[in-house]
């Protein structure tokens, strides 16, 4: 069984991102990159079920600029066997990164595709959903588990009102929330083996679909900051806070 | 401008996500087409069909739907979807499942979450945790929109009621099934609706001390959350995450306990009204969006506050 993990290059999620001063965009210099936490839980779930036995091969996919080699390179030392890099100068929007996707899918023909619910520099938590549309693939979002048998899995879903299974047919789409796994760290010497395992370099712009812009961003700005607030000495105090001033009690 | 609005509900009723959804809606335009799926849901129509703006309301009815699988779901929206500009959903685990389905199927780039509509082209949405606000124009023609339910207030029961009509079931792919469900069943009011969360953090050390929360919550008729560092360690369960990647709440007065006030944390919460932290740690970032911060102790403050309400 092959796995297709598709992994994003993010702002490192430490990092409190700001507008550029003219907002145009945000302001992305020097700051660190990393895998999307939600793609390196997707590869350790892909890397978990290879270690089990079922599965065969991981690959790690990503569609971005060429600087993303270095997550793929990551992801080659957390456990994936070889890397696709589909490379685009500018950030392409979910639906092209989707149609890109099924184009490596229609090639590799995974039998599982599993990514993270969300990307977290955007939050727009949509690749996986339109992937498995244009595949034709069952989906399962927000997953935290995953038992995979030979033609199907059941997975367990995190949705507002609590946990919910459902049963998906192979080939399928998986998303992954935070409590799927606890990623590992890469080890030395798996660093030093991903520097010599495959990644393949396609251009985007070859695929042969309109990848044009659908969605134009006209400014960047910071969200209405709160007035300072007060410290309260005692419960009492704060109780009257809330009582009389804030009136938000009675 | 012909909207559609893609209610959510548990085939009993209707999820106040929906009616935030159709003031959004009714902030783009005046035309607005409510479909409602499920299985047996009828009374949801009824519901929808008396609330302010809605003109029109579509009932599709089949046990393929009972369980809002995506792939069904999308199919179905796909088919009705022609004679609309807009198509809008709640942007709550029920809408993020189903609607960007519906954006490739429609092949239109779909804008996640919306937080307010600057004109019919243009919104506002938070990117990075929430630490920006971006401004987006969809350049399709046909727009795909998903609503973040805080941001508006919800439509209530207005002057008229809409006509209902029913819209045909269309085959199940068949791909994949529902096995069963697991949902919180709680006496105090729902996070996302409530108008005071008392929420706690990794500070709260187990999950049995959530009992000096319970206990407040239920004093205030309030709804309790916590942070994922409390999630992740079982002292409660996950649908009671907030933050970037739990549930978005705003409600008049939010109280933190023990918790840090990580940048994930605050986008779930940092739209509350009144912020009231309370954390041992007088450094704790938390502190610097709470309007009352109060450093002390959780296992003395807790106890006395309950005391005191
Ligand atoms: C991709 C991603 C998504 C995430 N999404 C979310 C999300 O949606 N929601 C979320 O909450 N987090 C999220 N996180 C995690 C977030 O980064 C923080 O780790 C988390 O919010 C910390 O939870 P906490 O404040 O409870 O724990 P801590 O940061 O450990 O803080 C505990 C606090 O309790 C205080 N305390 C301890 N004992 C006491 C006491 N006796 N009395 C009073 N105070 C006490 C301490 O001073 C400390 O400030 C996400 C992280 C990632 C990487
Ligand atoms: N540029 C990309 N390349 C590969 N995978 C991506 C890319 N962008 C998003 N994804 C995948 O889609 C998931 C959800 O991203 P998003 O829809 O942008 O929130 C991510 O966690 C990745 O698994």
């Amino acid at each position: 069984m092959k796995i297709l993990v598709p992994i994003k290059r993010v702002v490192d999620y430490n990092v409190k991102v700001r507008p550029l001063s003219d907002q145009s965009n945000v302001d992305l210099n020097n700051v660190k990159m990393s895998v999307n936490p939600f793609c390196e839980i997707a590869l350790e779930e892909a890397v978990r079920l290879k270690e089990s036995g079922a599965a065969t091969e991981v690959i790690a996919v990503t569609v971005g600029k060429q600087a993303s080699q270095e997550q793929l390179r990551t992801a080659l030392a957390l456990g994936a066997d070889r890397a696709i890099l589909v490379e685009s100068d500018t950030l392409a929007e979910p639906l092209v990164i989707a149609k890109a996707l099924a184009k490596i899918c229609e090639d590799e023909k995974p039998h599982l595709i599993i990514l993270g619910k969300q990307a977290i520099d955007g939050d727009n938590n949509q690749t996986g959903q339109m992937l498995s549309a244009l595949m034709g693939y069952s989906q399962a979002t927000n997953a935290s588990e995953i038992k995979l048998s030979a033609d199907s899995a059941d997975v367990t879903r995190e949705i507002d009102g609590g946990l919910q299974t459902i049963k998906i047919s192979l080939p399928a789409i998986v998303t992954t929330d935070l409590r799927l796994n606890e990623p590992r760290y890469a080890s030395l010497p798996n660093i030093m083996k991903a520097k010599k395992k495959e990644l393949n370099i396609i251009n985007l712009s070859e695929m042969g679909f309109d990848t044009s812009i659908r969605t134009e961003l006209l400014s960047v700005e910071l969200p209405p900051q709160r007035a300072a607030g007060v410290i309260v000495e005692s419960v009492d105090e704060l109780i009257d806070k809330l009582k009389n001033e804030a009136k938000v009690i009675s | 401008m012909k909207i559609l609005v893609v209610a959510e509900h548990d085939n009993s009723t209707l999820k106040g996500s929906t009616n935030s959804t159709i003031a959004a809606a009714k902030e783009i335009g005046s035309d607005i087409s409510v479909l409602v799926v499920g299985n047996s849901c009828s009374s949801v129509a009824t519901e929808v069909a008396s609330l302010d703006g809605v003109t029109n309301v579509m009932l599709a009815e089949d046990e393929i739907y009972s369980n809002f699988l995506a792939e069904d779901l999308a199919k179905l929206v796909e088919s009705v979807s022609d004679e609309y500009e807009y198509i809008l959903a709640p942007a709550t685990t029920f809408g993020k499942n189903f609607l960007p389905r519906v954006s490739a199927l429609l092949d239109s780039q779909q804008i996640s979450e919306i937080t307010e509509v600057v004109s019919s082209d243009t919104f506002k949405r938070p990117i990075y945790a929430g630490s920006c606000i971006a401004t987006v124009k969809s350049l399709e023609t046909k727009k795909i929109i998903s609503v973040r339910s805080t941001a508006f207030d919800g439509v209530v029961v207005g002057p008229s009621e809409a006509p209902i009509s029913n819209v045909a079931s269309l085959d199940s792919l068949n791909i994949s099934s529902f096995v069963n469900e697991d949902l919180a069943v709680s006496d105090r009011p729902e996070l996302t609706a409530a108008d005071i969360v008392v929420s706690g953090g990794r500070g709260m050390q187990s999950g049995d001390n959530f009992h000096l929360l319970d206990s407040i919550a239920d004093k205030l008729g309030a709804a309790v959350g916590a942070s994922r560092a409390a999630v992740d360690a079982g002292f409660v369960p996950n649908d009671y995450q907030v933050g970037q990647t739990g549930k978005i709440v705003a409600p008049d007065l939010y109280i933190a306990v023990g918790i840090s006030g990580a940048i994930q944390h605050l986008a779930g919460m940092k739209d509350s009204k009144v912020i009231v932290a309370i954390n041992k740690d007088e450094d704790a970032p938390i502190f610097q969006v709470a309007d009352y911060g109060l450093v002390a102790d959780l296992f003395e403050a807790l106890p006395e506050l309950d005391s005191k309400l």
